[in-house]
């Protein structure tokens, strides 16, 4: 078992995501950076859905009464078990009556801290990811994050051998990242001076952003068409609201939305927005949907993600 | 012209929607026919594509397709979805959704609006309620939060349009309007549309499993019902702040 001491700023449980409501207008939550979290999951030799606790900028806390394997990846933090300095994206043993602490994020917005086997949480709707906005998910089901003397339980594994990621799969947080676009939705009623101010201008990453969206600042992107009917939004979509700022729907978004949207951010590339801070510059470049999918289906296929599995019989209920 | 179909429509139109999704429009605007077609298509594609469909959210005129990148790739997946949706027939279109009868308890203690709505559209309040429980609604769309549907269209009489400044809480149960469109809140939440009455019924109750009854295509008719039944059916009186 785990006991939080200090949950910091934000921390919640997510497992790879709720599938399968969307059409009842429930969203898919899960982690932002979906590449840490597998990355996570990979060192220790879990299930790539396995639950895990998302940290929001560090500050975190807990203890252990019992031996266990962790991993902490994503956003920048000192890790401390204990006195002992540990790294990060690489797993660890801990010890009955340890206590594994995080510094605050230097880099990064998103830590992902993992045990071996997962935290054993009851799943709602299939799932155990935290959607607040929802209330559903989570320790208690409710959606609520976690909170001092919460405790998480998870079954004990064997010891297996230390394993860490290489550095060229480390991403550098603090560099400006390129993120592609695929033109997709709207695309083509917006003006070519919109599309082309998104993928030659600057963007700043603004303090709004949350799990529904990363909010951004930049040259506002002109519409002149009329307003949308409600229709779908993808993770990722591109929506422009009437002052022409843009926001990338995150995990957490409403499943329609009446905005234009220009297209749709590149999967791939997701999880390291969602690592940008606030006052961080993101560039934006297009990218061809094809390219997008080989990517993505490289992705899972390295992290043995399998959808069709969480959806089920949930299809349209 | 690019995009036409043999039957000389831009209809229906598959648009990427990002490296998993194509979404699927039907046609233009909100209209009883085209929703329909939706919801044949979404039926339709259910059927035909399960082996690759992750998710389908259907719209007033759209049908999002969310399909599994690792068994299908997007030009295999538009073909099939071209090849669906050529062979739907206007019998698809004849299927008749559920009948939902919601309890609206409606009275300014927690229907702030209705007597802007009344004077708005220079009439009284009990033709407000009228007007609202005469008419039988389609569910168009489910969205924007979990068991929140879209019901069309509001009658002419009592057309509002959204609040200027959106309250920051609206109760759970709220019922509301906008413009041609009516809703139930089904959680608390913050809203811009104008409150005329709450309902006892839950339409999205995480702690006993019910996300929602409603589904796109089924009929809701509100009827109003008196203080004591609401508070006897387990709703909350509470004043909206």
């Amino acid at each position: 078992m785990m006991r939080i001491i200090e949950p910091g700023m934000r921390s919640a449980v997510q497992d790879f995501g709720r599938f399968g409501y969307l059409s009842k207008g429930l969203t898919r939550g899960g982690p932002v950076d979906e590449h840490a979290f597998l990355w996570a999951n990979r060192l220790l030799n879990n299930d790539f859905n396995a639950a895990q606790i998302e940290v929001t900028l560090g500050g975190f806390e807990a203890e252990f009464d019992s031996d266990c394997q962790c991993a902490v990846t994503g956003a920048d933090v000192e890790l401390t078990l204990d006195d002992e300095r540990l790294n990060n994206w690489q797993n660890f043993k801990v010890r009955a009556g340890q206590r594994l602490k995080m510094g605050y994020a230097t880099a990064g917005v998103r830590v992902y801290l993992a045990v071996q086997g997962g935290f054993q949480v009851e799943p709602k709707w299939g799932s155990c990811a935290t959607v607040t906005r929802d209330a559903v998910g989570g320790l208690y089901g409710d959606g609520s994050p976690l909170k001092a003397d919460d405790e998480l339980n998870f079954n004990e594994q064997e010891f297996q051998i230390s394993r860490r990621v290489g550095w060229t799969y480390r991403p550098n947080y603090e560099k400006t990242p390129v993120i592609g676009l695929i033109p997709g939705f709207q695309y083509d009623a917006f003006p070519m001076s919109a599309r082309e101010a998104f993928c030659y201008e600057d963007y700043e990453v603004t303090k709004d952003s949350d799990r529904m969206g990363i909010r951004l600042s930049g040259k506002a992107l002109e519409y002149d068409d009329e307003g949308l009917v409600s229709e779908g939004v993808n993770v990722g979509s591109v929506q422009v609201p009437a002052n022409g700022q843009p926001i990338i729907m995150m995990h957490d978004r409403q499943t329609l939305g009446g905005y234009p949207k220009l297209g749709t951010i590149n999967p791939f590339d997701l999880g390291r927005l969602a690592q940008c801070q606030p006052g961080q510059t993101v560039r934006f470049t297009r990218i061809e949907g094809k390219v997008a999918q080989q990517q993505l289906r490289r992705f899972y296929q390295f992290f043995n993600v399998r959808l069709a599995c969480q959806a089920g019989d949930n299809l349209r209920s | 012209m690019s995009n036409s179909t043999n039957k000389g429509t831009d209809f229906p139109k598959l648009v990427s929607a990002g490296a998993d999704a194509v979404i699927v429009y039907l046609g233009e605007g909100i209209s009883v026919s085209v929703n329909q077609q939706v919801l044949a298509a979404a039926k339709a594609v259910e059927e035909q594509l399960s082996d690759v469909v992750l998710d389908l959210v259907p719209s007033y005129n759209s049908l999002m397709v969310y399909y599994d990148v690792l068994r299908t790739d997007e030009p295999e997946i538009r073909e099939r979805l071209r090849k669906t949706l050529s062979d739907l027939t206007s019998d698809d279109q004849e299927q008749n959704g559920k009948h939902h009868r919601i309890p609206v308890y409606y009275d300014e203690s927690v229907g702030p609006d209705l007597a802007r709505i009344a004077e708005t559209n220079n009439c009284s309040i009990d033709d407000v309620i009228k007007a609202h429980t005469e008419q039988i609604y389609r569910v168009y769309a489910m969205g924007f939060a979990p068991g929140f549907a879209y019901l069309g269209e509001v009658s002419e009489k009592i057309r509002t349009p959204r609040l200027d400044n959106p309250r920051k809480r609206i109760t759970a149960g709220s019922v509301a309007i906008a413009e041609s469109q009516t809703a139930v809140y089904p959680s608390s939440s913050p809203g811009g549309w104008n409150i005329i009455g709450r309902t006892s019924t839950q339409l999205y109750d995480p702690s006993s499993g019910t996300i929602s009854p409603l589904n796109v295509g089924d009929e809701v008719e509100f009827y109003a019902v008196s203080k004591e039944q609401f508070i006897e059916e387990g709703g909350d009186t509470e004043a909206l702040s």
